[in-house]
C-alpha cells in the first residue's frame, strides 16, 4: 500500500461519483454522486497526513471530520429540496424542471 | 496482510460505488451506497484514522442512508418513464480519470513509505478541538443549526 495507490483509488471513487452526478437523471442519484466524491476528497485527506512528513500532528483528521460535518449538513438541505421540488413539480426528473416560475 | 486486506476493500468499495451510481433501481442504488461507505471506513481504519472511520460510519450509514431511503420512500420515482443514460457524463468521467492517474504517476516526489506513528486517540481531538479548532467547532455548529432550520422550513406545507 503506497500513496500513489490509494490516490489512484480515491480518484477512481471521485470519477465515479462525477459520472453519477453527471449522467443520471434523477436528483437522489446527483446527490449520491456529490457524496461520492467528498468521500473521495476525505480519503486524499487521510491519506496525505498519514503519508506526509508530520503525522504527530493530526490536521488531515481534523479537517476530515469538518469535511464529514459538513457534508452531512449538504446532504439534508439537498434531500429536503429534493423533497420541496417533488411535492411543487411532481416530479424528481432534472431534465423536467426547466422553469424559474414555481 | 496489508496489501490483500488494501486490495480487497478497494474492490469492494469500487464495485459497491459503480453499483450505486448505475443501478435502475433506487432502493438497491441505496443500499450499495451504504455498503460503499462501510468500505471507506475500513480504509480509515486501515491508515491509522479510527476516529474518522467511526465517525463516517456513524454520520452516512446511521444518518444520511436513512435520509435517502426515506426521501426514495417520499417521492415516488415512474420507472417506466426513464430516458436512457447520458453517455458524455461517461466520457467525461473517464477523462476526468485519465487526466488524474498521468498527474499522480507523474509525480516523483511521493512518498513511499508510511512512518510509523503514535494512534491518535479521541483525547488528542477532543483537546485539539477545545483548543486549536475551537473556531471552526463553533462555525460548524452554527452551519448544522442553519441547515437544520433550513431543511425545515424547505419542506413545510406551502400556505396557499
Amino acid at each position: 500500500m503506497t500513496l500513489s495507490i490509494l490516490l489512484v483509488v480515491s480518484a477512481a471513487l471521485f470519477c465515479i461519483g462525477l459520472l453519477a452526478a453527471l449522467s443520471r437523471r434523477h436528483a437522489i442519484f446527483i446527490l449520491i454522486g456529490i457524496e461520492m466524491m467528498l468521500a473521495a476528497a476525505n480519503i486524499n485527506f487521510i491519506a496525505f497526513w498519514r503519508f506526509g512528513p508530520q503525522p504527530a500532528q493530526p490536521t488531515g483528521v481534523m479537517v476530515a471530520i469538518f469535511a464529514i460535518a459538513i457534508a452531512a449538513a449538504e446532504a439534508a438541505v439537498g434531500l429536503a429540496m429534493v423533497i420541496a421540488v417533488y411535492r411543487h413539480f411532481r416530479t424528481t426528473d432534472v431534465d423536467q424542471l426547466d422553469q424559474l416560475k414555481g | 496482510m496489508s496489501t490483500i486486506a488494501f486490495a480487497a476493500i478497494a474492490i469492494l468499495t469500487l464495485a459497491a460505488a459503480l453499483a450505486a451510481a448505475t443501478l435502475q433501481k433506487l432502493m438497491h442504488a441505496a443500499l450499495c451506497f451504504a455498503l460503499m461507505f462501510v468500505g471507506i471506513s475500513a480504509f480509515f481504519f486501515l491508515l491509522g484514522a479510527e476516529f474518522v472511520g467511526l465517525v463516517q460510519i456513524f454520520v452516512y450509514i446511521g444518518a444520511v442512508a436513512v435520509l435517502i431511503v426515506f426521501t426514495i420512500l417520499l417521492t415516488r420515482y415512474d420507472v417506466s418513464k426513464v430516458r436512457g443514460f447520458n453517455w458524455s457524463g461517461v466520457l467525461v468521467a473517464i477523462a476526468v480519470f485519465a487526466g488524474l492517474v498521468w498527474a499522480i504517476t507523474k509525480t516523483k516526489s511521493l512518498p513511499l513509505a508510511a512512518p510509523p506513528i503514535e494512534p491518535v486517540t479521541v483525547h488528542r481531538i477532543g483537546e485539539l478541538l477545545m483548543t486549536n479548532y475551537v473556531w471552526p467547532l463553533q462555525c460548524v455548529g452554527v452551519l448544522l443549526t442553519a441547515a437544520l432550520i433550513g431543511a425545515l422550513v424547505l419542506v413545510m406545507e406551502e400556505k396557499n
